[in-house]
């Protein structure tokens, strides 16, 4: 060990290679994706449609649908799985996520104040056809209302009121089931159809998002990923204690209400966008953790590329296990959400 | 004079903690805070790395008013333990890497390993430097964590009890490092402690708090059974054992 440094950047060139390897892993399932489908391409034909050297029908089902939707899925995932994983850490808690603290159910009590009270009447979507469009705009701006609202209100309470990180993921709880609440009585009085299209639009569906949307997303993602690579040394610091963190001279209390606001920002876009999406917050971070240690330098860049894998996965698998129904992209990010749960419960609570 | 502090209150709201507290840390000292549970200790170190922010008083550090400084200008001039860490999937390099976070601009320079890899040296960590820290003993934690507040490079560091979950050789082991740390390296260190018998081992200077305010500050002269019965409320005699000096409740 007389050479600890050396020894030491052996170590950390690891964890880049694993991160590699997932961005490489992504890319590969992101041709497959474009290929997969009923429209009979071929692995071949994606890369050379990609690059812009086909014409025709291809190119129009390739950059029309098939490349939007794995942006998207992508986008989605790096964006949720990064969320969670910072508030995780800013609130000392592991199983705070976006869903957790209620910001999803804000959203989608928002939708269905806009679906019905503000009569912006069905959602659109690639698949099922009985439920129709009228305001999709009107829509995802009253969903990112709701959940706005909620981190605001969680937000306030724990600037003004004094209310600890643990009682932020309790708040975010009971918010939850009240918005839940509010979004099940506005349904009682609505019509069938408006319903359907409001339980339709809280499935999340990454086939939504048009280009335009997809550039909003990838905007605040990306500026989010910014924002969290800069702190990165700060959350390291919060890991060993709130106390610690001030004594490296970490300002605890604006960077924990700086932060959930950006990650509330970002489940907040994404949840307008595509509607909700659980689990992707809890399960890439915490794969991540198992692998690569908790050290934000790393684990921020590895939990969004692992949250893009899983939301891509997750969608493929949601489009092709019983083509050609597409499934719900949620209730396949909730299958495999559920069981982590468990195991985290399972290996203790706060145990990290 | 490396520490000068005057005058400092503090309350909880409106619970008063600390009033009129006085000091003054030299160069080179290891300085002992004792008292009661309860008296003020974990208070007021953390009033002295203004995690808390005393109501009035001033604080000199190196003739630097503490207040007219930021979080990260504090931070490269005290280095402070908390009384609870919490060992979390992190290896003992990068932990100890975290005391240069005052230090970092944007990313890691090879002066910051290397001086991770003086202090892992100089605390005999070297051979844990990749492991997890929720794999060492309490013992290996307490060091790693003291680790950390020197590369900090500090002025002065603050310890909260840093013997409390030790066993003998450990409580040894690290306060023998602090000292000399204090010594090597010209800096203070100002510890919060809870065994008397370690403090006169140790410290070459004493702060006995009671009822929120200072009952007596000084060298060994002031470490009498009076004084000790009159901060801890217990009869005492101290001897000398071994020509060491210990106290004994009676």
């Amino acid at each position: 060990m007389e050479n600890i440094p050396e020894s030491y950047l052996k170590y950390t060139q690891r964890k880049v290679f694993i991160i590699c390897l997932l961005v490489l892993l992504t890319a590969l399932l992101g041709v497959y994706a474009i290929n997969a489908g009923s429209a009979e391409l071929s692995p071949a034909q994606v890369l050379l449609t990609l690059l812009g050297k086909a014409e025709g029908r291809l190119n129009i089902i390739i950059w029309n649908i098939r490349l939007p939707r794995v942006l998207a899925a992508v986008t989605a995932g790096v964006g949720l799985s990064v969320a969670g994983c910072v508030m995780q850490n800013l609130l000392r808690n592991p199983l705070a996520s976006p869903f957790t603290l209620g910001i999803s159910q804000g959203a989608a009590f928002g939708a269905a104040v806009a679906i019905i009270a503000l009569g912006a009447g069905s959602t659109h979507s690639t698949s099922a056809d009985a439920v129709i469009i009228n305001n999709p705009y009107l829509v995802t701006i009253s969903a990112f209302v709701g959940a706005m609202a909620t981190t605001l209100v969680v937000l306030f309470l724990a600037q003004a009121r004094g209310v600890t990180p643990e009682a932020m993921v309790l708040a975010g709880v009971a918010l939850g089931s009240l918005f839940s609440a509010a979004t099940v009585i506005l349904q009682f009085f609505a019509s069938d159809v408006q319903v359907a299209s409001i339980v339709f639009w809280t499935f999340g569906d990454i086939g939504r998002a048009s280009w335009r949307d997809l550039e909003i997303m990838a905007a605040v993602t990306g500026a989010a990923l910014l924002y969290f690579m800069a702190n990165r040394w700060n959350y390291n610091a919060l890991d060993g204690g709130e106390e610690t963190a001030k004594g490296l001279g970490v300002d605890v209390e604006r960077i924990r209400l700086t932060g959930m606001f950006v990650a509330s920002l970002v489940t907040a876009v994404t949840v307008s966008f595509l509607g909700i999406i659980g689990f992707i917050g809890l399960v890439g971070p915490h794969m991540m953790r198992r692998v690569l240690g908790v050290d934000h330098r790393f684990l921020i860049p590895a939990s969004s590329v692992m949250g893009g894998l899983l939301l891509l996965a997750s969608d493929t698998l949601a489009r092709t296990i019983i083509s050609p129904v597409v499934l719900p992209v949620g209730a396949i990010t909730s299958f495999m959400g559920a069981p982590l749960f468990l195991y985290l419960l399972s290996r203790g609570y706060g145990k990290r | 004079m490396i520490l000068s502090v005057d005058g400092v209150e503090f309350s909880y709201g409106s619970r008063p903690v600390l009033k009129d507290i006085k000091l003054e840390v030299n160069r080179g000292e290891f300085f002992s805070i004792l008292g009661n549970n309860g008296a003020g200790k974990s208070t007021l170190l953390k009033c002295l790395n203004r995690i808390l922010k005393p109501q009035t008083g001033t604080i000199l550090i190196e003739k630097e008013d503490l207040f007219a400084l930021s979080r990260r200008e504090v931070a490269r001039r005290l280095g402070y333990v908390a009384q609870r860490y919490e060992s979390t999937r992190l290896t003992v390099f990068d932990a100890v890497l975290l005391g240069r976070i005052p230090h970092i601009k944007w990313s890691t320079t090879a002066k910051d390993l290397e001086i991770v890899r003086n202090v892992l040296g100089i605390l005999g960590l070297e051979e844990f430097s990749l492991r997890y820290l929720d794999e060492l003993s309490g013992g290996e934690l307490q060091k790693v964590v003291i680790a950390r507040a020197l590369a900090q490079e500090p002025r002065v560091l603050l310890l909260d009890e840093p013997t409390s979950n030790l066993d003998l050789k450990n409580q040894f082991e690290v306060l023998k490092t602090v000292k000399s740390a204090a010594r090597e390296q010209n800096i203070a260190a100002v510890v919060v402690m809870h065994d008397l018998n370690l403090a006169l081992r140790f410290a070459d200077k004493f702060l006995l708090l009671k009822n929120r305010t200072v009952f007596a500050c000084g060298g060994m002269e002031i470490m009498t059974p009076e004084n000790i019965a009159g901060v801890y409320g217990v009869p005492v005699a101290v001897e000398r054992l071994a020509n060491i000096p210990v106290v004994v409740p009676l």
